[in-house]
């Protein structure tokens, strides 16, 4: 029983914390939270991609965050290029955003999984450090192309309008870019959760995941299928970097690494290797970030969520759902 | 090399050693004062790096903790001495065997050997504070805690202007601003140092240098730096010999974070600032690539690694940087520095993850009868 206290006292603590800020002012704090998951369902995208790449080849794609901000680069360079503004009708801004979201995710897809053949199959025998230094390389290399690309923060046009208010729930206003995320996020989690648990590709993931030589000797290739993983984690990281501009109406070159840090957050506070948790995570981090904004105050926000990291490392490092990780 | 071996390395180390202590003399005769100027600034600045290289060689090359939050240890190095050697604090009047210019000036005024050493003992014991957490992880677990401390830490010092977190309203870092100027080093004794000068500032560095590599080499042969090989090859089998884990790992953490709080206490002297925009994620890996393209261990190595990412980061990349424009490109090659080092990383990585040194020496080192001490990476046991 005391084990399990310690473990959980974590997540009693933010549960207090939330219950008091709401009972103080209800008003704000729900604002915050509907602000927070709109936020979360980002990172949980991106949440996703360091997950799926932990649970099959036990890494942490220090590259993923850059990925997921080249995503948001490609996106808006389209707008921008092709002259979708705000003044553009309707039908075409909402069929740029289609077709615009399909390439973004596929320039990142490519991408993870260029980056995964170039700099993580050669070292797939080495120990463990070196593949995490290649990837920390990586990072650094796309956060460079980033800056060469946009140097300096850049806007992409408010295709959505999106402060308008749609509706209101308990006289929190919904706005059209919190439905935006909403809308285009849950389809994609409920496609990859289903490629995971009902197709052969995912079934192949598995069990690659579970053991890479006894997958081998059953006849799974291997090697496409971590490629695999990585299209799957950078499609996710590239419609994360599309939403994520037309969210946030602001992108640059080094948003890739906080937003990878924050998003790694989320999947480890939902178990690293676990799809279900890497959402939840997500979520539970955007509220968190949300609220400490509002209450603590913006400039000791990343403090907070990497406080949140450190003690969710240090005593539950299986996770919010309990999913067994691979440690050392 | 606890004692020079044969009569050729004693005649390296001379030759070496005499070449440093005349190289602020050389440059200006062989480049010109500008070009010399330049050079010599960006080598003090590699031999701040060599004591932070081979504080964190402590941590990641002897005892095998991956440790991406080195940057924490600068930035405490730092402000203390910003604390120590400024007017940051003008309601206090504080002096101690400061020169007769800091002693007419508010605020408190150490000498600068001793905010070096409080530095240096104080990021000591916060090293093995941040340490003690990350006991029980191991692997990229243990990184990525120490990466979240690394963030941590400057924050805290930007976001303490008035008070520690809400409680008491001293100002610790006069946040994004910092804390400028620091005093300059001082001798009692000796005339006052010039800014313009630099030729002191490198022989204090080169003094901090020897320090260092002193202390380095005698860890590395001592007990406690064969129980931080031990415990990199095999934590369980080293605890079953009897290797106090807990010990073992706080130890490198407060000396490896002891080293970098002495490197950064200088670093805050010689640049006049204490500045949060310094303390960045990006100079804890920069340090580590030092590490690991050197050879992980391997104090030579390390230095060595040191040596060559200074001193293009410091000066060949400045040197070069009209070179895109002449191709018909525009950019900076120093704005794209880290790209630069993360590219050498995957490279390193793919095609000689052991680093520069390790095998060469491990050939001479034969001849020797001695192959414990610098294990490539491929020892690292995660």
């Amino acid at each position: 029983m005391a084990r399990a206290a310690r473990e959980n006292v974590l997540w009693l603590l933010l549960s207090a914390a939330l219950l008091f800020y709401f009972v103080d002012d209800p008003r704000t704090t729900l604002d915050n939270v509907k602000d927070g998951l709109a936020n979360g369902t980002i990172w949980a995208l991106i949440a996703l991609g360091y997950t799926l790449v932990y649970g099959i080849i036990g890494l942490i794609n220090f590259a993923h965050g850059e990925v997921f901000m080249i995503g948001s680069f490609v996106a808006v360079s389209l707008w921008q290029t092709t002259g979708v503004g705000e003044q553009t009708a309707i039908p075409v801004v909402a069929l740029s955003i289609g077709a615009y979201l399909v390439v973004a995710m596929v320039a990142s897809g490519t991408l993870n999984v260029m980056i995964e053949r170039v700099a993580y199959r050669p070292l797939r025998n080495a120990p463990k450090l070196a593949p995490l230094i290649t990837a920390i390389g990586m990072s650094f290399i796309l956060q460079n192309v980033g800056l060469l690309w946009r140097g300096s923060p850049d806007s992409p046009p408010d295709l959505l309008r999106s402060q308008q208010v749609v509706f209101e729930v308990l006289d929190v206003g919904v706005v059209r870019s919190d439905l935006f995320v909403v809308a285009v996020t849950v389809p994609l989690l409920f496609a990859l959760v289903w490629f995971v648990g009902s197709t052969r590709y995912g079934k192949a993931m598995r069990a690659t995941a579970q053991d890479p030589d006894a997958a081998r000797l059953m006849g799974i290739d291997v090697d496409r299928t971590i490629s695999l993983t990585f299209l799957l984690g950078g499609l996710l990281a590239g419609a994360a970097g599309l939403i994520y501009a037309l969210y946030n109406l602001t992108i640059q070159f080094n948003q890739g690494f906080t937003a990878g840090l924050i998003a790694f957050t989320a999947a480890v506070m939902g178990g690293i290797g676990n799809l279900k948790g890497a959402v939840l995570g997500g979520l539970i981090i955007g509220v968190v970030q949300q609220v400490s904004d509002a209450r603590i105050g913006p400039e000791w926000t990343p403090a907070v969520v990497f406080s949140i990291l450190i003690l969710v490392m240090v005593f539950r490092p299986q996770g919010l759902l309990g999913e067994e990780t691979r440690e050392g | 090399m606890s004692e020079p071996r044969g009569m050729r390395k004693r005649v390296w180390i001379v030759g070496l050693l005499a070449l440093a202590l005349a190289y602020p003399r050389l440059l200006p005769a062989l480049l010109g004062d500008l070009t010399g100027n330049d050079l010599l600034d960006a080598s003090i600045n590699t031999l701040a790096f060599v004591v932070m290289a081979l504080g964190l060689n402590i941590v990641v090359g002897f005892a095998g903790l991956l440790d991406l939050g080195y940057v924490a240890f600068f930035a405490i190095g730092a402000f203390v001495m910003g604390w120590l050697g400024s007017g940051h604090f003008y309601d206090a009047n504080f002096h101690l065997l400061v020169s007769e210019v800091s002693e007419r000036v508010p605020g408190i005024h150490v000498n600068f050997v001793l905010i070096v050493l409080v530095a240096a003992a104080f990021t000591a014991v916060w090293g093995a504070i941040l340490g003690a957490p990350t006991l029980r992880l191991r692997g990229d677990y243990l990184a990525i805690v120490t990466l979240a401390f690394g963030e941590i830490v400057p924050r805290v010092f930007e976001n303490s202007t008035s008070g520690l977190f809400g409680i008491g309203s001293v100002d610790f870092s006069n946040g994004r601003q910092g804390i400028t100027p620091i005093d300059k080093p001082y001798f009692p004794g000796l005339d006052e140092i010039s800014r313009l000068d630099l030729e002191p500032f490198y022989y204090i560095a080169l003094a901090m240098v020897l320090v260092t590599l002193f202390v380095n080499v005698r860890l590395r042969d001592s007990r406690i730096g064969r129980a931080w090989i031990a415990v990199r090859e095999d934590q369980v089998a080293a605890a079953a010999m009897g290797v106090d884990l807990v010990r073992t790992k706080l130890w490198a953490y407060a000396l490896g974070a002891a080293l970098g709080g002495f490197a950064g206490a200088f670093f805050g002297t010689y640049k006049n600032t204490v500045n949060v925009d310094q303390f960045e994620f990006g100079f804890s890996v920069f340090i580590l690539c030092m590490v690991i393209l050197g050879g992980m261990g391997n104090i030579w190595g390390v230095i060595l690694g040191a040596v060559a990412l200074s001193m293009m980061d410091r000066f060949v990349l400045r040197a070069l940087n009209g070179v895109p424009e002449t191709l018909g490109l525009d950019f900076d090659l120093t704005a794209i520095n880290f790209g630069i080092f993360g590219f050498f990383l995957v490279v390193m990585m793919v095609l000689r993850p052991e680093g520069f040194i390790p095998s060469r020496r491990r050939k001479l080192e034969l001849h020797h009868g001695e192959l414990v001490h610098d294990e490539p990476l491929a020892g690292v046991r995660l």
